[in-house]
């Protein structure tokens, strides 16, 4: 069918260049300028295959300057031009035949052709067929792409006649792998269809998938008495079973027009209000039709009357429904094929519901990690010391802003990151020790009220980023290096920024760790906390070590809102959105104890991660029955998963 | 004794307002009922600023019916309840013979009652809805019949679309909008598990999962496209995981009806080149009118910053009010509300706009691809379509019209041709 | 009883002389019932304000009294909002449809009018069923019950599990920021029945009630401020008598009240759910004044600005916490409100709308750090009310309450 088909194509351009001698585009171009300047996909297509198939060399120049809007129409004689933009609101015409420039002319004296991506896509494909020999490397990459973006049965060909010109083993790869996709899609050779199938057997793509399930998409139908011949039936379907109960099944029939329909209430309504004769529907006074029994009962006496369709009973339902035979039918024709295909799909899906799963536990290690990243100041500030923080989510935004700030000075992202994570630290630890000197020490007694006055500065630490930043979200963005995902296979993916927040995690846990357990710092900090009095009888100043501590806490939040502000946004909220869970994350976890953050941070991760797996369509529903159930874990381990036993466990 | 002196206080402060009101009869009021503080500040505090320029435009030119125009402002402070209130106060404290304001649907309801019993005039900016038509309140901004079914007719038809994302915020909005675009799919033979809708909470970041959901839809073979009423700063992490993804707006296109110049300029936009939103204005719109206003808006606020469709629906209202009143030869509420049905005003984007008697008005529909720079580069416009209060797609409001001029209603059953209510229910 | 209940705390009758004499002079000024010079949208924000200042009363009594530093209470108040709310759209609703479905020849059946009001009220976030929190919605009486009921039982049955595991001080704190936390999200759900984030509006027009807002507003103002004084006294009530006592002792300390017998948990539990019904009554009259009800209202921040309110206004007394609510609230909508002028200060202008938050958090630092006692201190200073002299010897941790001269008296 294709090959006839570019044969009388070949046969039809072989008398227009005999006839004209034509060796200009412009022509081609001419014929079709209202559907071209219309640029529309649904009148689009006989355009572009004229200009593919007008064999002229200049047809790809041609197409790939309309794709990348550089195509022109000159408003005075409808002519088209390939145009750049120069000063002054002119535009630089160049003629597709010769290349020449043929002068600049002014914007609104011109027509700019915009493709919208419909159409682009088309004419990549009709692209394709240049460009799959192109000696190009990027262009030919472009005509796979394009050819996987739209495949098409007349692509198959000429994609396996480029095979041997391909120098490129990545992109031999890439096209073998087309090819084998386009065989099963629409090779006309049922057995190469079935190999193919074979080969691709156990391939995780996405490609694959949307190749196979187009194959074994059924259509339900249904046909009196038998079904008819020639159809691939995937099932015959029996009303009442399997999901497919009576009532949808006597919906077909009458939207068939095989059976006539029911008579819904409003139905009944209208038939009475249509037949009101002196106050009264058919002997019944008005008054009383204002219950269901009533207006039955009158419905049915019109019906007698023979003035409304009388109602479909029980029993004729059942005796149509027993005249059809209802079926799902595959769209393929071959059922070889699609035996083939639904095996494979079979294979795939349990892998890919593995894959998922997998996909679902980096996900919520991910939440997890920027779970433990925001609270592992407070694991510090709360955990150990005991101070309630409310402005923790303050200095969280203080870091993301400091990166912003930087960002704008140092215009290099790899560098204003670099500079960015001590800078943060440094700012957050200056505020931080600021404040315990200036207010949380003098509450040391008073825990309820450190929360209070720690609340006063969280509102007046969040206006002030308003006044300053202002309200909208400010851009920080991640180096180059960071962009785009780790990418396993169709189904698992991760982006490298939320790996990069994994690891700083990760390194935030062994920081932690190192300075509690190895240094001098952590010693007196634990000492402090354990008993003051003792701790300063030793020689350590409380105050001090209190001030350090609380510094390094506010600080390590600080480098954590970079990291949260790479991916996520930078606002004068962005705290806010984090503190309550962070609290959460600490107090499920255990306090006083940097595991329990990290287990609680983990069960908050995946928690979260799997209700949304179960309840797919709403995110907020995830986050409501997550702290539900966070109040009622918390009920039965007030302390947390991970308990202080003994003396430091008093309170 | 303080909290009584402090009562006392307020009163006074109050009853000074009240004196001032009575002593300046000489000009004529307009109320601006936008937050200039609080979550919605950000975009409205921009509209503020567009009624200010008007305003001083207006009075440049002499004024309205040989009295120079007032700018009353308040501050409802994105706080829902407080906007009944400063209305009320704006109309019975300070006299104000029109309001210009409000963002949210939910403000919007709050306002309602309050302008329909003190029968004030208010003009709102936004894209909304709809579902609402009030006798007080002229609709300036897109109904859904002017934003969303468009986009999704070049959905299917320009793209090409067979599988839908609906991905919304958890509110009116998206909610009632992906409800009619369910119904409207469906009519178009669109199966009901060709649509994937998902809701998020304000300012969500975590988008990973819903963004893996999405791609794997395309594993059927259909060519998914999503539509997106995600509301402000939500978008940011969104289009960062799109992009991280890989997700090209060729492989899956994203529109967006909530996303716009302003909100552009909070992003990066390198990575979210192509992918589409619905507005019936946009700042790169070629039209002298166009070029005049951006350039008197950014002489007055500043070289960097933007025009958007909210603050050309206030444009449009404000000269629309001006010509009704001057027609009118008054402020009066019930004679200018006359006046403005089948008025006509020039559109910032080309042809003109004009006012229906569902008080909504008839405006043409541009799909922008976004560009390198956070503009949009217009690829579809639209004739002018009026604007519909009542969705035809949606089974219980398809019977429904409002014509305010002929029938005086704006819940009208075309089925049993009664009037189900004159005012709203909020 | 020795002495009569009024006589042991003068200060109740003078707090409600004054709310008598306020109440009156509103009236005199209004333009419902006066000579007009308060408007309508100012009696409206002074009648909120009375409801503000019965939930700090509440707040007060749990906070301030019985040392549970509740960080959830306007959860309790939006709830009751919201219960009368839904009273209130019903009604008003399935007037306009009643009215609207008697134009047509065939009277309407039962189902019909239901259908019909839910469609009104749910048409708006795409829905039509009504779900099943509102099954007495058509009843008043029902449905004020649960104004009561429904945060009551809430109260109760969280109250019961946090006591029950000895959740306390900070933990229980950060317990019922989540619950709030929790409770709004799920309304902002469509799916929760209650019209998601545009939650219930035109609260303000009673159905059936043809009387002006100008008359609406006084008689809501009346409402509150007897709601006010009835919850004032009764709060006053409470904390005079053992019971009182008692309360004050578990805040003081609580093992040592347990130790001596007290069912500590059943004191609180009491505490807690009484305090949860005040905050919902004064929720029910606050909503259909601000004439709109949604999930915002209840954002865990309400109820911390609670909070605020009442440590400023001084806690552990009563009349410290109505004007602290009075206070801070008003002020903050004048703040906000754009009236106060700006303070140009050459290079710079202050504008209060973007530095008053910034100025109340700092007062409310310095006021914890340096005024532990709040405004109502100032009012132990007029009244030569001095804290005793400790000799040095710290009482416990919340070293500014006034123990030691509570226990003599």
């Amino acid at each position: 069918m294709k090959q006839l088909l570019l044969a009388a194509l070949a046969v039809l351009l072989v008398c227009f260049s005999a006839t004209a001698q034509e060796t200009s585009i412009q022509p081609v171009l001419q014929e079709h300028q209202e559907t071209i300047l219309k640029s529309s996909r649904k009148t689009i297509g006989p355009a572009i295959d004229a200009i593919a198939a007008s064999g002229l060399p200049q047809a790809q120049a041609v197409l790939e300057a309309w794709a990348n809007k550089e195509m022109w129409s000159r408003e005075s004689d409808g002519q088209f031009f390939k145009g750049e933009e120069a000063e002054d609101k002119q535009v630089r015409l160049i003629d597709f035949d010769t290349g020449d420039v043929v002068g600049a002319i002014a914007k609104s004296d011109l027509k700019q052709l915009k493709p919208n991506s419909g159409i682009r896509a088309m004419i990549s494909t009709a692209l394709v067929r240049f460009q799959l020999m192109d000696p190009d490397p990027a262009k030919r990459q472009d005509a796979l792409t394009s050819i996987q973006r739209d495949p098409e049965a007349s692509l198959l060909e000429p994609l396996r006649a480029s095979f041997e010109s391909e120098t490129d083993p990545v992109l031999l790869a890439q096209k073998q792998r087309l090819e084998r996709l386009l065989t099963i899609g629409y090779d006309t050779d049922t057995s190469a269809r079935i190999t193919a199938i074979d080969d691709m057997s156990g391939d995780l793509g996405v490609d694959l998938r949307a190749t196979l399930n187009p194959l074994v998409a059924t259509t339900r139908a249904v046909a009196p008495e038998a079904v008819p011949e020639g159809i691939n039936v995937a099932k015959i379907l029996s009303p009442g079973e399997d999901d497919f109960t009576e009532a949808q099944a006597y919906d077909m029939l009458v939207a068939k027009g095989l059976a006539p329909p029911r008579i819904p209430d409003d139905a009944i309504r209208n038939a009475l209000a249509d037949n009101i004769s002196g106050g009264r529907v058919a002997g019944f006074p008005l008054a009383i039709l204002d219950n269901d029994e009533n207006r039955r009962a009158a419905y049915i006496r019109l019906a007698e009357e023979g003035l409304a369709p009388p109602f479909v009973t029980e029993e004729q339902i059942q005796a149509s429904l027993g005249q059809h035979v209802f079926f799902d039918s595959y769209a393929d024709r071959s059922p070889e094929v699609t035996e083939a295909a639904v095996a494979a799909l079979r294979k795939i899906d349990t892998k890919v519901g593995l894959n998922q799963s997998l996909d679902l536990v980096l996900d919520a290690l991910s939440l997890a990690s920027i779970y433990f990243l925001a609270a592992i100041g407070l694991a510090i500030t709360f955990g150990v010391m005991g101070v309630i923080n409310m402005a923790h989510g303050e200095f969280i935004m203080m870091g993301a802003y400091t990166g912003y700030v930087v960002q704008q000075i140092i215009p290099d992202h790899t560098i204003s990151i670099i500079v960015a994570i001590p800078l943060a630290f440094a700012v957050t630890f200056a505020a931080g020790v600021a404040m315990e000197r200036l207010v949380i020490r003098w509450l040391y007694s008073r825990p309820l009220e450190t929360l209070l006055a720690t609340f006063g500065i969280s509102i007046a630490l969040q206006q002030l980023a308003k006044n300053i930043f202002g309200t909208q979200a400010r851009p920080l963005t991640s180096p180059g290096w960071l962009d785009g995902a780790l990418v396993m296979n169709d189904v698992v993916s991760i982006s490298y920024i939320r790996i990069a927040i994994f690891v700083l995690a990760l390194i935030f846990l062994g920081v932690f760790l190192f300075i509690m357990k190895r240094t001098r710092l952590g010693l007196e900090t634990r000492a402090v906390t354990q008993n003051p009095r003792m701790a300063a009888s030793m020689g350590i100043n409380p105050g001090r070590v209190n001030m350090l501590t609380f510094g390094l806490g506010s600080g390590i939040a600080g480098v954590a809102g970079v990291a949260i502000g790479l991916y996520a946004k930078v606002t004068s909220e962005l705290g806010s959105d984090y503190i309550v869970q962070s609290f959460m994350t600490v107090v499920v976890g255990g306090v006083g104890n940097i595991w329990g953050t990290l287990l609680g941070a983990t069960m908050i991760g995946f928690l979260q991660k799997g209700i949304e797996w179960l309840n797919p369509s709403n995110t907020l529903a995830a986050q409501t029955y997550m702290i539900v159930f966070i109040i009622i874990f918390i009920q039965f381990r007030p302390r947390g998963i991970i308990a202080l036993k003994g003396r430091a466990a008093g309170d | 004794m303080n909290f009584l002196k402090s009562t006392l206080a307020g009163s006074m402060v109050f009853a000074s307002l009240a004196t001032s009101a009575l002593s300046a009869e000489d000009t004529i009021k307009v109320g601006v009922l936008h937050s200039l503080s609080g979550t919605m500040a950000i975009s409205e505090t921009t509209l503020k600023d567009t009624m200010l320029m008007l305003i001083e435009q207006q009075n440049a030119k002499g004024g309205l019916l040989g009295k120079q125009l007032e700018a009353v402002v308040v501050d409802p402070a994105s706080d829902w309840p407080l906007f009944a209130e400063k209305a009320r106060e704006l109309l019975t404290v300070h006299d104000v013979d029109v309001i210009f304001g409000n963002w949210t649907s939910v403000s919007r309801k709050s306002v309602l009652p309050v302008i329909e019993e003190l029968n004030g005039l208010l003009f709102y900016p936004v894209q909304y809805e709809g579902e609402e038509s009030s006798k007080n309140v002229f609709y300036t901004g897109a109904a859904p019949n002017q934003q969303a079914i468009p986009a999704t007719d070049y959905f299917l038809d320009e793209l090409g679309v067979e599988k839908f994302a609906l991905l919304g915020t958890d509110y009116v909005y998206p909610r009632t909008t992906n409800n009619i675009l369910e119904s409207y799919l469906k009519g178009k033979g669109i199966a009901d598990e060709d649509i994937f809708v998902n809701y998020t909470p304000f300012g969500h970041s975590d988008w990973s999962k819903i963004v893996a959901d999405v791609v794997a839809l395309g594993a059927d073979g259909k060519k998914v496209g999503v539509i997106s009423t995600i509301n402000g700063d939500a978008n940011i992490g969104f289009y960062k995981e799109l992009a991280a993804a890989g997700v090209s707006a060729d492989d899956i296109p994203v529109v967006a009806f909530s996303v716009g110049e302003e909100e552009l300029s909070g992003l990066d936009t390198a990575n979210l080149v192509g992918h589409l939103a619905a507005w019936n204005y946009f700042q790169s719109a070629e039209s002298d009118l166009n070029d005049e206003f951006i350039e008197t808006w950014k002489a007055k606020m500043g070289e960097d910053r933007v025009t958007n469709d909210p603050m050309e629906a206030h444009f449009i209202g404000f000269n629309m009010w001006v010509n009704a009143a001057t027609e009118a030869g008054t402020t009066d509420v019930d004679a200018v509300r006359d006046a403005m049905y089948g008025q006509e005003y020039a559109n910032l984007t080309g042809g003109t706009a004009v006012m229906l008697p569902n008080h909504h008005l008839a405006k043409p529909v541009l799909i922008g691809e976004i560009q390198e720079d956070g503009q949009f580069d217009i690829i579809s416009q639209t004739v002018e379509v009026p604007g519909d209060a009542w969705t035809d797609f949606l089974p219980e409001s398809a019977v429904l019209k409002s014509d305010w001029k002929e029938l005086g209603c704006g819940m009208y059953n075309t089925e049993t041709e009664t009037c189900v209510q004159t005012l709203s229910n909020y | 009883m020795q002495r009569s209940f009024i006589a042991k705390n003068p200060s109740i009758l003078i707090f409600l002389a004054l709310l008598a004499l306020f109440t009156l002079g509103v009236t005199v000024l209004s333009e419902g019932f006066g000579i007009g010079v308060i408007s309508t949208s100012f009696v409206k924000t002074l009648g909120k304000t009375l409801c503000l200042c019965l939930i700090a009363v509440a707040m007060d009594l749990i906070w301030g009294f019985t040392g549970i530093l509740s960080l959830g209470h306007f959860a309790f108040f939006g709830l009751g909002g919201y219960m009368i709310g839904m009273w209130l759209m019903y009604e008003r609703t399935r007037m306009i449809v009643v009215d609207s479905l008697s134009q047509s020849e065939i009277p309407a059946t039962q189902s019909e009018i239901v259908d019909a009001i839910g469609n009104q009220i749910f048409g708006v976030v795409g829905s039509s069923e009504f779900p099943l929190i509102w099954i007495f919605a058509d009843s008043l009486f029902l449905q004020l019950l649960m104004v009561v009921l429904v945060p009551g039982l809430l109260a109760l049955v969280f109250g019961w599990l946090a006591f029950r595991s000895r959740v306390t001080g900070v933990y229980l704190s950060i317990l019922t920021q989540a619950m709030t936390l929790a409770l709004a999200l799920y309304l902002f759900q469509n799916d929760s029945g209650l019209r998601g984030n545009n939650g219930l509006s035109g609260l303000q027009n009673l159905p059936g009630v043809t009387a002006s807002q100008d008359a609406v507003s006084m008689w809501f103002l009346w409402a509150s401020a007897f709601a006010l004084g009835a919850g004032y006294l009764l709060a006053a009530w409470v904390v005079s008598g053992k019971f009182g006592s008692v309360i004050k002792g578990i805040r003081d300390n609580e093992a040592r009240v347990r130790f001596l017998g007290y069912s500590v948990e059943a004191y609180k539990l009491t505490v807690f759910t009484l305090t949860a019904c005040i905050a919902a009554i004064a929720g029910a009259l606050y909503y259909p004044q601000a004439g709109i009800i949604n999930p915002a209202e209840i954002a865990p921040i309400a109820s911390i600005y609670l909070a605020v309110w009442v440590a400023i206004g001084g806690r552990g007394r009563l009349y410290g916490a109505v004007i602290g609510a009075a206070l801070v609230s008003l002020l903050s909508s004048w703040f906000t409100g754009g009236q106060a002028p700006d303070i140009p200060l050459g290079v710079y202008t202050i504008k209060w709308v973007d530095w008053w938050l910034v100025l109340l958090g700092l007062s409310f630092v310095l006021v914890t750090l340096f005024a532990p006692k709040g405004m109502g201190g100032l009012i132990d200073l007029w009244t030569d009310r001095r804290s005793p002299d400790r000799h040095g010897a710290d009482l416990g941790p919340d070293a500014g309450a006034l123990r030691e001269q509570e226990a003599e008296q």
